[in-house]
Formats: C-alpha cells, structure tokens, sequence
C-alpha cells in the first residue's frame, strides 16, 4: 500500500505499484483533469507537479510517489482564479482544451522558477507540450500575461 | 410544412429534466441531400425534422440546445451566440445543453465545416419566433401595441413607458400562443446585434477547462465500469488466426479477453476486428495487450509498401484513367507554347492525431445502450451501432462529450460500435480507449498523392495551357471495396482551380486503397492546393514576373465562375452557386488584403523570403503570405503568417481568428514534420516521436483579418489550412531558391 498526497488530500492506493500516476490518478482516483495523450512522455497532456515540479505523470510509476505531494490541475488553486488560469481564460487560449490541464501545469511550474520568463524561455519549457489544435501563440501571450498578473497580486 | 413547431410540452423537458413551464421551439432544417456523400459521412436524415431548441423557464433561464460537437472550433459558444442575441437573451442568464444524436436536429455531422453555415438563418429564426412571442404576451398584458416592446438582457421592455418584464414571468403567457409564420419573423438588424460579430465573447467552457472540469470522451466513468483496450489487425483486413491469452489473463487487474467479430470490407465504420482485453484499469488493459499472443491470417494489403507504392501512383499519372475537367485543347496549347513548365509533387499519407483519441463508453441495459463518445456524428454512431447490433436505433442513446480534437478522425464511429459490442457481450458498461499507436497504427487515414502538373507559356508570356493530373485512394474505397478513383474528393481543388487559363485538363489516375481512407482538415484542399499554388508560383518565375502580381494577373477579370461550362461537375460544398458564387473578386481581395499585411515588396533580411498562395474552400476564401529564414546551418524557420479571410458574415469573430491560428500550426506540422510509411501493408509509426507535429518553438505569430461582410457566413474549421504549405514553399523559394515539391521537408534536412 502507497499513500499518495494528492492537493493535499492522503489516498490510500493498494494497487499494482508499477501503474503509471496517471491512470492511478485518472482510473482509480477519479482525477480525470489529468489527460491522457502518449503514454510514452511525448506530448505533456498528463503533467503534474510532483514537489513542485513537473512531471509527466504517464511514465511515472506510483511506487516511487510515497511521501512527495503530488498537485493536479484540479488542485491547482481553489477557486480556478490561479493567475494562469485566470490568463489562460482572458485571452481564450483554449481550442479543444484537451491539452490545456498540461499546458497550464507546465506554465505554472516555470513562473514559479521564472517569474518573468522571455520568449526563449517560454518556448523551452513548453517545448514537451504538444496543443494539436495549434493554440501556441496564445500559450505564449498567456504566459506573459500571468506573469503580470502575478506581479499584480504580489505588489497589491 | 410549418418551419418551426411549438414543442412545448414534448419530450424535450423530459430528457432535459427541465421545468414543465416552459417556452420551447424548435426549428426546421435545410436539407441535407445536396452534401456530398464523402463529406457528408452517413447522412441519415433527409427529413425537415426539428433542429434547435431554445427554452425560456419560469427561472428567467434561457437554454440553448448545441446539437453539434464541439471539438475546439467553439460551437458551443457560437451557436449560444447566435441564438442568446436574436432572441435578446443576456449572455449571463443562459444554459447551454449538447444535443443527444437525434434524428430531430437534422444532420448532426460536425464536418465539412458548415455548422454556422448550415444553421445560421434556422437559429436566427429560432431566437426570432421566440423573442416576437416573449414580446407579444407582455404587449397583450400591458395591452399597448407590439411594435412598443423589444427584448433586451432577458427582458422585455414598454419602450414609451419604460416597464420591464422579465422573459421568465412570460413564460406562460407566451407558450400559448401560436407561433409566428416563418414569413412573419422579423430578425434583428445587423446595427443591433450585441453578440453576433462581436470578439469579447469568453468561452462557454473556458473556465472548466482551465481548472480540470471537463468530460471528454477518455473521462467518462460509469458505476462497475470496466477498460478495454484492443489488439487490432496490423494490416488492413487481416483477421485473427488463433491466439493464445494465458499471461494476459495471468496480469493482476484484467478480467477478460475477448476476440471481436471479424472485418469484411469494405471497412465503412465498422470495427476492425481484433482482440480484446477488458481490465479494471487501463494499465492493466495495455499491460495484458501486450502480453497476448495472436496469430494473423494475412491480407492481401500486405503488398502495401509506400516507396513502390509511390512510383506506381507516378505512374498512373502519366495514365490518366478519367478526365474531370476539360477547356479548349491542352494538348494542342502545349505544343504550341513557347515554354512549357513540368513538375511533380507527392504529399504523403497522414493521419490526425487530435490529442484525444478515440474514446467510447457504453452500457447495454434493458435492450438499450446508453453511450458516451466524443464523436463528430452522434445520428451515424447511433446507426451504426444500431445496424450492428441488431437494435432500433431509439434504442441507441448516444450522449456527446467533449472532444479533445477531431479533424475528422472522429467522424468515424468504429470505436464506438467497438464498446457497443463489448458492453452487449460482457454484460457491464465498457470504455474503449485507443492508445496512441492505435490511433497512429489503425486510422482512416489522409490519402497519400502523386500528381503531375504542365504548363504552356506562350510569346506574350501568357500562360495558355494548364494540365493537373493526380493518382490518389479515394475515400469512397472505405465505402465501396476496389474503388480506385477519386470522386467527391476533385471537389475539393482539383476542379476548382480559378486561374483563367485558355486551355485545361484535369484528370485522374486509378490508385487503389490498402489502408481506411478518410476525410482529415480540409481533406484532399492539402494537396490539391499544394500543388496547384506551388505550380502557380513556379509559374510566376518561369514567366519572370511577382508572384503576387501574377495571382492577380492569372484570376483574370473579375467574375463568378461556373465550372459546368468547362465540363466538370463541381460540388461547391454541397451549395448552390447563386448563394454561394465561386468570385474571383473575393479571391483578389483576400489577396490584396494579406498583402498589405505582410507589407508584400518590402525589401527583406538576408536569408528571408516572402511567400504566398489563396484557395477558397468551404466556401470561403482564404489568403496568407509567410515569412521564413533560412540560417546559416540550412535550416528554416517561419516567422509570420498573414491570413486575410473572407468567410461571409463573421458571426463569431474571435473563433474565427483562433481557427485560422490553429489552422497555420495543423498546416505546419504537415509541411514540415508529418509522414506515414507502410510496409507491408503495416503502417510504421507509432507515436509523436516518429508522427512528428509542430511545437511551441515551430509556432510563427499568425496575424488574421476577417474581410467584413454581409454575405451568407461560409466554413471556417478547415479553409485555413490549405494555402499555408504551398505559401511556405513558395517563401523558401523566395529565400533560398531552392523549391520543393514533396512533403514533409524534413527529409531535406531543413528543419
Ligand atoms: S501522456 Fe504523458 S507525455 Fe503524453
Ligand atoms: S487545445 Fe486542443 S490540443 Fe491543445
């Protein structure tokens, strides 16, 4: 048996401890804001944050998540209002949306390192997040944008 | 017969579990006969059955039906948009509800692009009969004349005195009334429209999406549930031999393993065949596929090898098997021309790739299945199922999620008859999940295409001969198995070519299919344009002359274009040429209009290049110019896309612009990084590491300017997406003088 700290909530999980944290998450948790999209750590739908940082939750074995809180789009803030999430919504980032839990997850991890992050720093931490529907600029100016919106509250 | 219906007190509360006091309309739909069948996918309805519904509640609530799937081009705010503002709803006091498959919506096939152009003037009249209603019952309670009142924010409003009724407290009054002729609507004036047009609308979903609140198909959980995945054939009709499932069974979590019927072709939406595991978790059903062990009869698709494949499509090219279209006489025109161009281009078999695969869930109880897919055609997967499981087809209820992409891919309900079958057999509810390789390994896959183009220039450096040849499977060899020619598909840029060329041909080679070919964005526009922009381009040099000014120059005068009247039977997206007009005058405008974006002539940096190219598709029109770059390594980068569209009225402009922005990248990833190869008749990739697509560091800045226009709104999903790989040759021409002529451009080591 794993307890996984997931949002801050403790779940007891007594399954096979090869599973993957995404269909853990997904199957047996019922967190299904987590996406599936490879399987093979290709494309970023799956991110999450493991202590922080972000991980592809698809090739990432359960067994080795004992004692790490674990946060998912769901538990990204309260309220969906996180400046990403509130960026995100400003500028209609999203198409399908399907990608979107990913891209978000690895956008809130690199403005927690980068607070203001350029272009180049955007495009390589982004870089494992594939949006088939193609919504990359608006990825970009979203990210710029939440970093504002950061400063904002902070300064406030 | 009456256009709309008052359907006040039908089913429609029942299913919606809405308030019995309730105004509900519903409309009447165009006909959906005139859609060319490949396009189309199964159109099961050619009834003026009802479409929408809006319902106004006692709460003061106004719902709207979205009958269509919503798969990233914003349908579930577009249509809200154009109902909420005809009926004068406010944006905040509306509810929006995804449509079952229903025979009743008229076609519900999110494809082809023509979801606000099929259903614009019936949601207009939809909110329009509503709102004249809402306004009658207060005019008759205030007992002043109707032209006094008119609808604002949910309410109606006494214009000389200033009284207010809220929608919701005449709900009842106006459920009793007779519903206004369809003659009788008054819809709105364009000056009043506060939603339509407009670009600060947010998204419905927006907020669920960015924390994690929404269902797709994938995310569908039903109680005692079980997950399938399944071993599919590796090669097109190849059907299971034996197969042995003693260590799949031995993997703690799965339960069983099932071998599924059997494919005959031809394939139409039918499930490949295979076998299944069905676990009680994911993993444990891709964990236990790969432990079977399955033996294969072999298919006679086996001979399917992309390199031979390839010089047999060359050659029926030079083999022209029918002729589609023919003006004055090529061969004579070609003989007589002072220069005449050649070249070749070969765009090869690809597949969509939405980031969500194909997911189903179905629960067989009672002699009904219930069904959670996110599929494209709710009626077609209801018929499917149907037909293959021997049930009435109002015993199929068929619940769209959201879906996590489309591009066509899930136009096609196989997937969902698979859970069908599986849930019927096993007796519990079963989702179907395809992995990735699935999707990649076992899709109705973009036709690969040969084709050979010819041009006659003569002393006056007037292009007088224009010959298109092209050999590619067609996609009616999914529904018909043998057919090896092409037909809804010559619609779709090959006959449609505009340029005003004395002398033309154009023709098509025989090209039979080993693989399911299927419709992908814009479908055969991609290569057809390809071609056809580059060849222009191409032209453009051979003749010495900009290639901008030689698009304006080759459109000719302005007019409106008939095929017919050079023998060829050209579709227009199943529209009539009087509404829809085929005008080169729209086309010189998109032109101009991209032009003067990109600053068209502007003396560039070293090692940068212009291109351009315009197609009008789904009815609308689209130009774009591209600036690339090559560095000092050889490698290649687009920096900017320009897109100008004219798709009619723009009902939902901001949608508009994130589809041409979405379209660029889908176009990108094609131009440079995408190709599938079969050997053996097994298509070799798998995943995004060998299925390459475009990333954030690929992505140019897309600018878009939407023509403003009052003509009938056209498609907007797909048009974007043909004129982008020929203008990105054409700009790595202008850069570096090289062309090229075959897709992707990886294999020239240029990305
Ligand atoms: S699903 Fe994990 S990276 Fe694609
Ligand atoms: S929004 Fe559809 S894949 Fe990114």
């Amino acid at each position: 048996m794993i307890t996984l700290n997931i949002n801050g909530k403790e779940h007891q999980f007594n399954d096979d401890g090869n599973m993957p944290l995404l269909w853990a998450l997904r199957d047996t948790l019922k967190y299904t804001g987590t996406k599936y999209g490879c399987g093979k750590g290709l494309c970023g739908a799956c991110t999450v944050h493991v202590d922080g940082q972000p991980v592809r939750s698809c090739v990432m074995p359960v067994s080795a998540l004992a004692n790490v809180k674990i946060t998912t789009i769901e538990g990204l803030s309260e309220q969906g209002d996180h400046p990403v999430q509130q960026a995100w919504q400003d500028l209609n980032v999203v198409q399908c949306g399907y990608c979107q839990s990913g891209q978000i997850m690895s956008a809130v991890a690199l403005l927690e390192r980068e607070p203001n992050p350029n272009d180049k720093d955007i495009e390589l931490a982004m870089s494992g997040n594939i949006c088939r529907c193609g919504t990359y600029q608006r990825v970009k100016q979203a990210i710029h944008l939440a970093a504002d919106l950061a400063t904002e509250v902070k300064g406030s | 017969m009456k256009h709309i219906e008052n359907v006040s007190r039908r089913s429609f509360l029942k299913k919606f579990g809405m308030s019995s006091t309730a105004l509900v309309l519903g409309v009447q739909l165009p006909s959906m006969l005139t859609i060319p069948k490949a396009l189309a996918g199964v159109t099961s309805s050619d009834t003026f059955s009802p479409s929408v519904y809006v319902q106004v509640s006692a709460d003061n609530i106004v719902s709207i039906v979205v009958h269509r799937s919503e798969m990233g081009q914003g349908i579930r705010t577009s249509i809200p948009m154009i109902v909420a503002d005809e009926i004068g709803a406010d944006w905040q006091k509306i509810a929006v509800v995804q449509g079952l498959g229903d025979k009743k919506y008229g076609s519900q096939n999110t494809d082809g692009s023509r979801s606000v152009r099929r259903f614009y003037q019936p949601l207009r009249e939809a909110g329009a009969a509503a709102r004249m209603m809402l306004q009658q019952a207060a005019a008759e309670q205030w007992q002043v004349d109707v032209s006094e009142t008119l609808a604002k924010n949910s309410t109606i409003v006494h214009t000389k005195s200033d009284r207010v009724l809220t929608f919701g407290s005449l709900v009842s009054a106006a459920s009793k009334l007779t519903l206004p002729k369809q003659s009788d609507l008054i819809l709105k004036a364009k000056k009043d429209f506060n939603l339509i047009g407009k670009s600060d609308v947010a998204l419905v979903d927006g907020k669920k999406i960015a924390t994690g609140q929404t269902t797709y198909g994938f995310d569908v959980e039903l109680d005692n549930m079980q997950y399938a995945v399944i071993a599919r054939p590796p090669v097109l009709g190849a059907k299971v031999k034996s197969f042995n499932s003693d260590a799949a069974k031995a993997i703690a979590g799965v339960i069983d393993v099932v071998q599924m019927p059997d494919l005959e072709e031809p394939a139409l939406f039918k499930p490949l065949g295979g076998v299944a595991v069905i676990a009680k978790n994911t993993w444990a059903a891709i964990k236990g596929r790969e432990a079977l062990d399955i033996q294969w009869h072999e298919s006679a698709h086996k001979s399917y090898n992309s390199a031979e494949y390839k010089k047999a499509l060359a050659e029926s090219c030079d083999n022209p098997a029918k002729t589609l279209r023919s003006k004055g006489n090529v061969t004579q025109a070609l003989v007589d021309a002072k220069q005449v161009i050649t070249a070749s281009y070969y765009v090869p078999e690809l597949i969509h790739v939405p980031m969500e695969p194909p997911a189903a869930t179905a629960h067989y109880h009672d002699g009904i299945f219930d069904i959670w897919a996110c599929t494209q055609t709710p009626q077609s997967a209801q018929g499917t199922v149907a037909q293959i499981l021997a049930v009435a087809p109002e015993n199929v209820n068929i619940n769209v999620t959201l879906l996590g992409g489309g591009f066509g891919r899930k136009s096609k309900p196989d997937f969902v008859v698979e859970a069908a079958i599986l849930s019927k057999q096993l007796n519990v509810p079963v989702k179907v999940m395809w992995t990735r390789e699935d999707e990649v390994k076992n899709g109705y896959y973009h036709a690969v295409s040969y084709q050979k183009l010819m041009a006659g220039i003569d002393e006056h450096n007037q292009v007088t001969a224009w010959q298109h040849h092209v050999a590619e499977p067609p996609i009616g060899s999914t529904f018909s198995k043998g057919a090896d020619l092409i037909g809804s598909e010559a619609s779709l840029g090959l006959v449609d070519m505009p340029y005003d060329i004395a002398n033309v041909s154009c023709a098509i080679g025989k090209a039979p299919a080993h693989t399911r070919i299927g419709w992908m964005r814009s479908v055969t526009n991609i290569n057809h344009v390809f071609a056809i922009s580059s060849f222009i381009d191409e032209l453009a040099q051979a003749k010495g002359v900009d290639s901008k000014d030689n698009l304006i120059n080759m459109l000719g005068s302005d007019r409106k274009i008939d095929f017919a009247q050079e023998n060829a039977d050209y579709s227009n997206y199943g529209e009539t040429l009087e509404k829809f007009p085929v005008d080169t005058a729209r086309m010189k405008a998109v032109i101009e209009k991209a032009s003067k974006m990109a600053k068209w002539g502007r003396s560039l940096p070293k090692g940068h290049g212009l291109g351009i190219a315009m197609h009008r598709s789904f009815v609308s029109y689209v130009a774009c110019v591209v600036e690339v770059s090559e560095n000092i390594d050889g490698k290649v980068k687009v920096h900017d896309v320009w897109m100008a569209v004219d798709c009619g009225l723009a009902v939902n402009p901001e949608r508009i612009r994130s589809q041409m922005e979405g379209a660029a990248i889908f176009a990108l990833s094609l131009t440079f990084y995408s190709e599938l190869t079969a050997k053996n008749g097994v298509i070799e990739q798998n995943n995004f590491d060998d299925y390459q697509v475009a990333r954030i560091a690929d992505a140019p800045t897309t600018h878009v300017e939407i023509i403003a226009s009052d003509a009938p709104p056209g498609g907007v999903g797909e048009p974007g997406v043909p004129p982008i790989a020929p203008a990105i040759c054409n700009a790595i021409f202008n850069a570096t003088g090289k062309r090229y002529r075959e897709l992707p451009l990886k294999k020239y080591g240029i990305v």
